[in-house]
C-alpha cells in the first residue's frame, strides 16, 4: 500500500527514503501483504488523510537523559569505526607495497616484500572449518540432550555448566590441547593417514603429524562447543510446547517431533550459535599459537603438521618484527577483521529471517 | 458396528476395519499433578459413532480426562494416573501396544490451533502421516490432502494456497487445519478439547457442521463451555465438577437431549441453565 | 434414562490408597537388554574385525568403529522389535544421549585436568610472592602469581568501570529511548562482540601507543578488554531490560513521570539484580583473555601496581609466558597459575548464578540498610 502511495505522489527522495523506514517498521505485516494480491486497496482517500503529528516536548531532565543513552550506544560505533580506521592507515603502506598481490601472495615474507594472506586465510579457515565439523553437529545433539532427552532434574544443571563451561578461558583449553590432547591426537592422525590417506586431505608427504590444523581444530572446536551449545539450547528450548504437542498428538515419536518442530523452529539459533562459533575459531589466538607448528605456506593436508592461523601469526610475531613486518601484520589483522564482521554480517542476515531469530543472541 | 460409511462428499467408500470408529471405556480413573489429585474414579463410556460432549466448570479436570484418553497426559513432568481406559475394549495403558500406536488411533484437536507454521498447508496435512512414517508423494498425497481439507471443510478456501505456509491462515482456518490434519492419519477417535473457544461464531458453525459431517466415521469427544454448542452437536454428555479442594468427578453422564431437558442431579440442572455458582 | 455417579460431595478418601498408579516406562528392561547386548556383541565384532581381520590399529580408531558398529546392530535390533519409525527413534535417543553425556564429561575433564596439574605446586606463596626472583631453572614452587593477580584485578576492575556505565546506558538506549538507530546498533553490537580478541589488543597499541606514544599499561589493557566486553555486558543488559514488564513502565508514565524519573526510578531498579549479573558474566568473559595483554599490558615479572604507568602482569599472560619456557619449572608454574585462573572464572560464575537466581525484586542487605536509613531520616 505504501508502495503505491509513493508513487502516487511522486516522491522526492526524502520522501521514498522516510517511507522505507516506515516500511521496515511495520515489518512483517507489509511484507505479507505485499506477496499477497490485496494491496490494491490503495485509494485517493488514502493519501488525503492527514495524520495527526505528535510533538513532544521533552522536559530539560528527558533531553538530556536521551542525549547521554545516544551518546553511549554510539561509543560501539565508533570504535568499530576507529578499529577499521586505525588499522587500515597503520598498514597502508604495507598495502601500497603489495597491491592486489596481498589477496593472491601465499608466501609471508614482508621484509622481501613478498607477502600476502591467500596462504594464511586457508590455513585459519582450515582450523575454523575443522572445529565446526565437529561443533557444530556435536552441539546440536548436545543441546537437543538437554532440552529434550535429559531427566528433567539434570537439565538446570547441565545448562548451568554448559554455561559455565563456555566461560572457560582458551589458555586453559590450549595448555589442556597442548599437553593432554596432542600426543593422543598424533596416534589419530597416523591412523587416519594410514587408513584413510586416499582422501586427499587425509594425506601426508612428511612423516610430522604434531602441531597440525586438524589437532589445532580440535582444540578449537572443543572451546567452541560450550558457546554453540549454549545458544543453540537457548533456542530450542523456547520451541512452541503447543506445536510439539500437536506432533506427539498426532502419534509421532519424540525424534519425529523434533524433526517437525523443535529443528525448523531452532533453525535460526542453529546458524547463529555456528556463526558465532566461527567467528570465534576464525579469531582465536591463544589456543591456536599454543598448538601449532607454524608455517606460512597453503597446505591441504590437514592432518601432517605444521599450520597457522592469521591471530596466531600476529601473536607469535609481532614483536620480532621489522617496523615494515609489523604493518604486514595490521594488514593482516584488518583482512581478519572484515572477514570476521561477513560473517557476522552474513549470520545476522540469515537469522533475522528466521522464525527463531528474535530470540537469538548471537 | 459398520464398516461400511459414506463419505459425506464424493460417494460411499469402504473403510478399513482397523480404521473405523472405536468405542472408548474409561473405568475409575483419578489423575495427579504431583500430589494434588485432580480427578477422581472417573468412569464414562464413549460410544462409537456418536459425539460425547463433556461440560463442566473451569478446572474441573476435563482436560485432563480428555489428554488421559490419548495418552497426552503423561507427558506433563509430575503427572500420573490410576484406572483403565480401554480402546475397543484394549487397554491402552498397559496393552503391547507403542503409545505412537495409540495417538495415532486416537487423534486430538487442542485449544489453541497449533499448525507447523514452518510447513505448507498440504505438509502440514500431511505432516501425521510423515510422522507415522508414511510419506505419499503425488497424486496419492494431493488426494489425502484434498480429503482431508474437504472433510474439515477447508478445501474451497485453501485450494489455492496449499503451498502457503501454515500459519498464514485466520484462527478458525488454523484450527479446521489442524482437524484435517488430525483426520488425515485417519484415527478411529478424535478428541477436540474446546476446539472453538478461541473463535468467532461464523468459524464456530463451520467447525461444528464439519463435526457433524465427520462424525459419520471417527468417535468424536468435544469439551466444550457453550451449553448450545454441546446440545447441537453431542448425542452423549458427561458433566464434571470438582467442588474447591475436591478432585473432579462426573456428576451425572447420559444422552445429551435427557440431560439438558430432565437431568437427574440438581447440580447438572443448575450448570446447564446457567444458575450454577 | 441417564445414570447417576453420585460420589458423595467429600470424595471416599479411605479408598485412596487401593489405587494404584499406572507405571509409565520409556525405556523398560528390555530395551537395556537389547541395549546391552549390542553394545557387547559391537565390541566382540569390532575386536574380531579390527585387531584380527584387518591390519587396523590404534585406541580410538577402535572406540570410534566400535560407536558405529554399535548404533548399526542397535538399529537392527530395535528395527525388529518395533518397526523402522521407533528404532529411528531409539538410534537418534542413544546419539543424542551418548553425544551429550561425551560432550560434557569431556569438557569437564579439560576442567579437572587443570585441577589435576595445578593444585600440587599451589603454596601459599603463589598469593604473596612474585616472579622477579625466579628464573627458568628455580623450582616449580618458587616465587608467585601475586603481581599477575593484582595485574588482572585492576585491569579487569578498570575494564568493569568503563563497561559498566556504557553497557547499561547503551542497553537503555536500545530498549528505552530505541528510535530508529536502535536496530543497526544491535547488528553493531553484535559484530562488535565477534572482534577477534587479538585484535582488540592489536588496536588499543596501533591507536594509542604507535599513535599516541602512552606506553605499555594496565590502563591500555583495560580499554581492550573493555572493546570485548562492552558488546557482552550491553547485550546481556538489553536481555534484562527485555524482561522488565512494559506495564510497570507504562504505568509510571501514566503516573506523569519524566522519561528519566521512570528508567531510574522503575526499570533499573527493577532489573538490578539482573543487570550485576550481565556485568559479572562480562567480567567472567574477559578475565581470562590473554591475546589482547600481549599488546598492551605487556607483562613484567615484578610488582606494579599503578595501572596508568609501565607494564604489568596479568594472570593469563603469565601462563602463556612461562609455558613458552621449555622448562619443567616455568611450565609447573604456568598450570598453577592456570588452576588460579579457572578457580576465579569458577567463583565469578557461582556468584552470578547465586546473585541472577534470585530474580527481580530481590532486595539486598546492604539495599535493606540504605532503605531502612533513608526511611528513618524520613
Ligand atoms: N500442568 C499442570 N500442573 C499442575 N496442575 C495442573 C496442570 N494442568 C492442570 N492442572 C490442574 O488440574 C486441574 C484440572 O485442570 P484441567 O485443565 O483439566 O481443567 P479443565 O476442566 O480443562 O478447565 P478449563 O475448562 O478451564 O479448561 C486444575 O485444578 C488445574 O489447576
Ligand atoms: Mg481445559
Amino acid at each position: 500500500m505504501r508502495a503505491l502511495e509513493v508513487n502516487a505522489l511522486g516522491f522526492t527522495w526524502r520522501s521514498l527514503f522516510c517511507h522505507i523506514c516506515r516500511l521496515e517498521s511495520l515489518g512483517p505485516v507489509v511484507a505479507t501483504r505485499m506477496k499477497g494480491r490485496n494491496y490494491v486497496s490503495s485509494s485517493v482517500e488514502d493519501i488525503r488523510e492527514e495524520r495527526l503529528e505528535i510533538r513532544v516536548s521533552r522536559p530539560p531532565a528527558d533531553r538530556v537523559y536521551r542525549a547521554v543513552a545516544r551518546s553511549a550506544g554510539a561509543v560501539t560505533l565508533v570504535v568499530m569505526g576507529l578499529i577499521f580506521l586505525f588499522l587500515l592507515l597503520r598498514s597502508w603502506p604495507a598495502l601500497r607495497d603489495a597491491r592486489w598481490s596481498f589477496l593472491t601472495e601465499s608466501k609471508w615474507n614482508p621484509d622481501a616484500h613478498q607477502f600476502g594472506i591467500f596462504a594464511l586465510m586457508i590455513l585459519t579457515f582450515e582450523i575454523a572449518i575443522v572445529a565446526l565439523t565437529i561443533a557444530v553437529p556435536v552441539s546440536i545433539a548436545t543441546a537437543l540432550y538437554i532440552t529434550e532427552y535429559a531427566p528433567r532434574a539434570v537439565r538446570r544443571p547441565l545448562t548451568s555448566l554448559v554455561d559455565l563451561l563456555a566461560a572457560v578461558p582458551s589458555i586453559v583449553f590450549g595448555l589442556w590441547g597442548r599437553a593432554y590432547l596432542e600426543p593422543r591426537m598424533v596416534n589419530l592422525s597416523k591412523w587416519l593417514a594410514r587408513h584413510l590417506g586416499f582422501i586427499p586431505i587425509f594425506k601426508v608427504t612428511t612423516n610430522t603429524f604434531a602441531g597440525s590444523t586438524f589437532i589445532a581444530g580440535v582444540v578449537v572446536s572443543l572451546m567452541v562447543i560450550p558457546i554453540c551449545t549454549a545458544v543453540i539450547r537457548e533456542v530450542f528450548s523456547q520451541a512452541p510446547p503447543g506445536e510439539k504437542e500437536g506432533a506427539l498428538a498426532l502419534g509421532g515419536t519424540r525424534w519425529g517431533m523434533i524433526r517437525a518442530v523443535v529443528l525448523p523452529f531452532g533453525r535460526g539459533g542453529i546458524i547463529g550459535g555456528s556463526m558465532l562459533g566461527l567467528g570465534r575459531a576464525l579469531g582465536e589466538t591463544i589456543a591456536v599459537a599454543l598448538i601449532i607448528s607454524p608455517i606460512t605456506d597453503k597446505t591441504i593436508h590437514i592432518i601432517q603438521g605444521g599450520g597457522n592461523s592469521i591471530a596466531a601469526l600476529i601473536a607469535n610475531r609481532f614483536f620480532e618484527s621489522s617496523p615494515f613486518a609489523q604493518r604486514a601484520l595490521m594488514a593482516a589483522g584488518l583482512a581478519l577483521f572484515v572477514v570476521t564482521l561477513l560473517v557476522n554480517a552474513g549470520a545476522s542476515a540469515i537469522v533475522s529471517r528466521s522464525r527463531s531469530g528474535a530470540a537469538t543472541e548471537i | 458396528m459398520t464398516t461400511i460409511t459414506g463419505n459425506w462428499d464424493d460417494g460411499a467408500q469402504v473403510i478399513d476395519l482397523t480404521r473405523s470408529p472405536a468405542s472408548m471405556r474409561a473405568h475409575n480413573v483419578s489423575a495427579w499433578f504431583g500430589n494434588h489429585k485432580v480427578l477422581e474414579r472417573v468412569s464414562l463410556d464413549i460410544s462409537a459413532h456418536q459425539v460425547t460432549a463433556l461440560i463442566g466448570p473451569s478446572g474441573c479436570g476435563k482436560s485432563t480426562f480428555l489428554r488421559i484418553l490419548n495418552r497426552m497426559h503423561e507427558l506433563v513432568p509430575s503427572a500420573s494416573l490410576a484406572g483403565t481406559v480401554l480402546l475397543d475394549g484394549e487397554d491402552i495403558y498397559r496393552g503391547p501396544k507403542p503409545v505412537t500406536d495409540i495417538r495415532r488411533q486416537i487423534g486430538m484437536v487442542f485449544q489453541k490451533p497449533n499448525p507447523f507454521p514452518a510447513m505448507s498447508i498440504a505438509d502440514n496435512v500431511l505432516s501425521g502421516l510423515r510422522l507415522s512414517g508414511t510419506r505419499l508423494h503425488g497424486r496419492s498425497a494431493h488426494a489425502v490432502v484434498q480429503q482431508s481439507l474437504e472433510r474439515a471443510g477447508l478445501w474451497n478456501e485453501v485450494r489455492r494456497r496449499l503451498s502457503e505456509p501454515g500459519g498464514a491462515l485466520s484462527g478458525g482456518q488454523q484450527q479446521r487445519l489442524c482437524i484435517a490434519r488430525a483426520l488425515a492419519v485417519e484415527p478411529r477417535v478424535l478428541l477436540m478439547d474446546e476446539p472453538c473457544s478461541a473463535l468467532d461464531p461464523t468459524s464456530t458453525g463451520v467447525i461444528e457442521e464439519t463435526m457433524a459431517h465427520i462424525a459419520h466415521d471417527v468417535t468424536i469427544v468435544i469439551v466444550t463451555h457453550n451449553m448450545q454448542q454441546a446440545q447441537r452437536v453431542s448425542q452423549q454428555c458427561a458433566f464434571f465438577l470438582a467442588t474447591h479442594d475436591t478432585p473432579g468427578y462426573i456428576v451425572e453422564s447420559g444422552p445429551t437431549e435427557q440431560m439438558f431437558s430432565e437431568p437427574e442431579d440438581p447440580r447438572t440442572r443448575d450448570y446447564v441453565h446457567g444458575r450454577f455458582g | 434414562m441417564s445414570q447417576t455417579i453420585t460420589p458423595p460431595s467429600a470424595p471416599p478418601q479411605a479408598l485412596q490408597d487401593d489405587e494404584i498408579r499406572v507405571k509409565i516406562r520409556r525405556f523398560d528392561r528390555a530395551d537395556a537388554a537389547a541395549l546391552g547386548a549390542c553394545a557387547l556383541s559391537a565390541f566382540c565384532l569390532d575386536w574380531l574385525v579390527y585387531e584380527r581381520l584387518t591390519p587396523l590399529s590404534g585406541g580410538l580408531g577402535f572406540w570410534i568403529c566400535w560407536y558405529a558398529a554399535f548404533l548399526l546392530m542397535y538399529g537392527f535390533v530395535a528395527r525388529e522389535q518395533r518397526g523402522p519409525l521407533a528404532a529411528k527413534d531409539r538410534v537418534a535417543s542413544v546419539v543424542m544421549a551418548s553425544t551429550g553425556i561425551v560432550v560434557v564429561v569431556a569438557l569437564s575433564f579439560v576442567l579437572g585436568y587443570v585441577v589435576f596439574r595445578g593444585y600440587h605446586a599451589l603454596r601459599t606463596n603463589f598469593f604473596t610472592q612474585t616472579q622477579e626472583f625466579t628464573g627458568p631453572l628455580s623450582k616449580a614452587t618458587d616465587g608467585g602469581g601475586a603481581h599477575a593477580i593484582i595485574g588482572t584485578i585492576e585491569e579487569v576492575g578498570l575494564a568493569t568501570l568503563i563497561c559498566v556505565p556504557l553497557g547499561v546506558l547503551s542497553a537503555v538506549f536500545l530498549n528505552e529511548v530505541g528510535g530508529r538507530m536502535a536496530r543497526p546498533l544491535r547488528t553493531l553490537v553484535d559484530a562488535m562482540s565477534a572482534v577477534p580478541s587479538i585484535l582488540a589488543g592489536l588496536f588499543i597499541y596501533v591507536a594509542l601507543n604507535l599513535s599516541l606514544g602512552l606506553h605499555f599499561s594496565g590502563f591500555l589493557a583495560a580499554l581492550a578488554l573493555s572493546i570485548l566486553m562492552l558488546p557482552t555486558v550491553t547485550r546481556a543488559a538489553e536481555v534484562v531490560l527485555r524482561l522488565v514488564p512494559g506495564g510497570l513502565r507504562e504505568g509510571a508514565l501514566a503516573l506523569g513521570g519524566t522519561e528519566w524519573r521512570v528508567s531510574r526510578m522503575v526499570v533499573l531498579p527493577t532489573a538490578r539484580i539482573g543487570l550485576v549479573t550481565a556485568v559479572i558474566l562480562g567480567i567472567a568473559r574477559v578475565v581470562g583473555e590473554t591475546a589482547p595483554l600481549i599488546f598492551t599490558a605487556f607483562g613484567n615479572p615484578k610488582t606494579n601496581a599503578n595501572p596508568f604507568s609501565g607494564a604489568q602482569q596479568a594472570l593469563p599472560l603469565m601462563i602463556w609466558q612461562l609455558y613458552k619456557q621449555p622448562l619443567a619449572g616455568p611450565v609447573q608454574r604456568a598450570w598453577t597459575a592456570a588452576f588460579v585462573l579457572v578457580i576465579i572464572v569458577l567463583a565469578l560464575f557461582l556468584i552470578a548464578r547465586v546473585i541472577g537466581g534470585r530474580g527481580p525484586g530481590h532486595v539486598g542487605f546492604v539495599r535493606r540498610r540504605l532503605n531502612d536509613r533513608r526511611n528513618r531520616v524520613q
